[in-house]
């Protein structure tokens, strides 16, 4: 049987999601303003990316159950 | 040079965190490659959302992102034809039609099927002609990464090429067609996340579709085109001199919708290996289905921020302030640079190195589409059938790994003499495009007419590449200045008002002098295949009975998929009418 794929979907946007949002956490709002149209979108997409990981991860984990859990 | 694109520390980290995924992947997928099957053929065991995801990902290269972008730009929404007109009805047809025969007949390759219904000969020609194609395409999406990073960060032309080939070579090598095609889904996710808040951004500063519609009325008007020429894809297809395409609805219909679109979706074995990869009948049936969905909502992602870039461009030029624009380019704009100059515009540092990693993403799973498709062919119809019969399935596996190493080498090569001789490139690009066109008349006779034989078939092949070059030796687009461009058989007998209207029609030529001699031939020549041998592999002679498909309920079936994924397309084309 091969890698689910949707674990390593999830945990690469887990990964990046968290850093995006850590990273919007942290930066000057100033830049948003420049480019963004004034939205923090590190933060806002970073956050979506993360639920849609965490998500993926879940997924992958109630296969693995249903399947008798390898 | 001053480089365009300034990525921070985030954006770096965020680029090598992707990267080394790619990597992992292929790394844990290592000790699943236990024979030829599973190295080429994933051992047909992909469930089909993962087949469909990477099906439609393996034809998104980043030129393509690049390209869309760029056509938004100077077409408008009349862009999207390629997706509605010149893809998803392609797709459909392959699920329903004819992955059946191709499944079903247990080919690993399209050159092999060529084999199983036709003879050696079509099968040669197939398996060069694609392996020689895939090796070309490879190493021209490698150039066009080297030189877009060079342009845009700064990188040396060489360590981009360099760090590209030996990312794709470990991650095929170690987990094979597999691994390919997860990094794909990985790929697409990338460019959904890395590209949505762009045409979100966007479509937000310009006032929301009516507001880029209202927009775009003067980038119409100062060409010399209907005001709503930008943004309607159907109203101004009525004759050539209506639209910047310089193309009429027959040439679009017939010509990218029935030609070049069925030519490409179903008989390209770079695609059709990602469906031939699926574990059940049902899901690779599904696969073209499940890639369709977002196929048919793709424009928005990559020719939605091209119509922005030239709607804002437009703006800027009436002397609106805080805006964008577009470099200047021949006395027109440089629309290549409407990706890049949008990420740059719209996406802060985080979001920037997201973008960036999802168009450096998608050049290389361009790369790892070709080099998966070519090692295959390379050794089940090259080597398997030609050079070393029958050895040990081990003695394939390791032929597979080389060719795969092999492969990338002569990508490398293929990328330096892109960049070196352009033109040499921009002619063997043109061959293959003859070479091309005719195939799908030859699938369709051989799939649904039992009567067709493999001297048809490669006689038919034949003539139609020769037509296509006759054709296009005859004509010219509007202010032709290369010979690369048509004509230099020295008569001009038609001028085409553009160059996508002259490749329309050299396809509709290339494939009516292919479908009728084969017809001829077919019924002159004694057929050598008895029934028995084509059960499987032509719709007259093959039971159509799928179990699995039966004994699901109505709506999960396969046809009435199809049917769902026509009328979505459909609706869309009336809405953007």
């Amino acid at each position: 049987m091969h890698l689910d794929i949707r674990y390593p979907i999830g945990l690469l946007f887990v990964v990046i999601g968290g850093l995006l949002v850590a990273y919007g956490l942290t930066s000057n709002p100033e830049v948003y303003a420049a480019h963004s149209l004034g939205i923090n979108i590190n933060l806002g997409w970073g956050a979506f990316q993360f639920a849609f990981g965490v998500v993926m991860i879940a997924l992958a984990r109630r296969a693995r159950k249903k399947s008798g859990g390898r | 040079m001053e480089s365009i694109i300034h990525l921070g520390k985030i954006d770096y980290i965020i680029v090598g965190v992707y990267f080394l995924f790619v990597l992992g992947i292929g790394w844990a997928l290592r000790h699943t490659m236990k024979g030829s099957g599973d190295f080429l053929t994933s051992g047909r065991s992909i469930p089909g959302w993962v087949a469909g995801l990477a099906f439609l990902s393996a034809n998104l290269g980043a030129q393509e992102v690049i390209g869309m972008g760029a056509s938004g730009a100077k077409y408008g929404i009349m862009t999207s034809h390629f997706y509605w007109v010149g893809a998803i009805p392609a797709m459909v047809f392959l699920a329903v039609f004819m992955m059946p025969f191709y499944y079903g007949s247990k080919a690993r390759s399209v050159p092999e099927y060529l084999k199983l219904r036709f003879d050696e000969k079509t099968r040669g020609f197939n398996a060069f002609s694609f392996a020689v194609m895939t090796i070309l395409s490879s190493g021209i999406s490698m150039y066009a990464m080297a030189k877009l990073m060079g342009l845009l960060l700064g990188w040396s032309f060489g360590a981009s090429i360099a760090v590209s080939a030996v990312i794709v070579l470990i991650y095929i090598f170690l987990g094979g067609l597999t691994s390919a095609i997860y990094n794909e889904v990985l790929q697409f996710f990338m460019i959904v996340f890395g590209f949505a808040p762009l045409a979100y951004l966007g479509l937000k500063d310009v006032g929301g579709w009516s507001g880029l519609k209202a927009k775009l009325v003067d980038v119409s008007t100062a060409q010399g085109y209907a005001p709503g020429a930008w943004g309607h894809a159907w109203s101004h297809l009525g004759a050539p001199s209506q639209n910047p395409m310089g193309v009429e609805w027959f040439g679009m219909v017939m010509g990218l919708g029935f030609v070049l679109s069925f030519g490409y979706w179903c008989t390209d074995f770079l695609v059709v290996q990602r469906a031939l990869a699926a574990k059940t009948m049902t899901a690779a049936r599904r696969t073209p289905l499940i890639a369709a969905i977002p196929k048919m909502l793709f424009p928005f992602l990559v020719i939605l921020p091209g119509m922005i870039a030239i709607a804002l461009t437009y703006q800027a030029a009436k002397g609106a302030t805080g805006g964008f624009s577009l470099p200047p380019k021949n006395g027109s704009y440089d629309y290549d640079m409407v990706v890049p100059y949008m990420l740059v515009h719209y996406f802060p540092t985080g979001m920037l190195g997201l973008g960036m990693t999802a168009l450096m993403a998608s050049f290389m799973s361009g790369m790892a589409g070709n080099v998966t498709a070519f090692n295959t062919v390379w050794t089940y119809d090259i080597y398997q059938a030609y050079l070393a019969k029958d050895r040990p399935d081990s003695h394939y596996l390791m032929v597979g790994r080389a060719a795969t190493v092999v492969g990338i080498a002569l990508s490398v090569a293929a990328a330096y003499l892109a960049a070196a001789f352009n033109n040499i490139m921009d002619v063997l690009q043109l061959v293959f495009a003859f070479v091309n066109a005719p195939l799908f008349a030859v699938f369709l006779l051989g799939m649904f007419w039992k009567r067709a034989t493999g001297n048809g078939a490669f006689w038919g092949l034949v003539i139609g590449t020769i037509a296509a070059t006759i054709h296009y030796g005859l004509t010219i687009p509007i202010g032709a200045t290369s010979l690369l461009k048509g004509g230099w058989l020295g008569t001009i007998e038609h001028v085409y008002p553009s160059e996508m209207a002259q490749n329309f029609w050299t396809a509709i030529w290339a494939w009516s002098f292919c479908f009728v001699p084969a017809i001829v031939i077919s019924l002159a020549s004694t057929p050598v295949k008895t029934d028995a041998q084509l059960r499987g592999l032509v719709w007259s002679l093959t039971p159509h009975v799928d179990p699995e498909n039966s004994a699901l309920p109505l709506w999960k079936r396969i046809a009435p998929f199809g049917a769902l994924v026509i009328v979505l397309t459909v609706i869309l084309n009336v809405i953007f009418w």
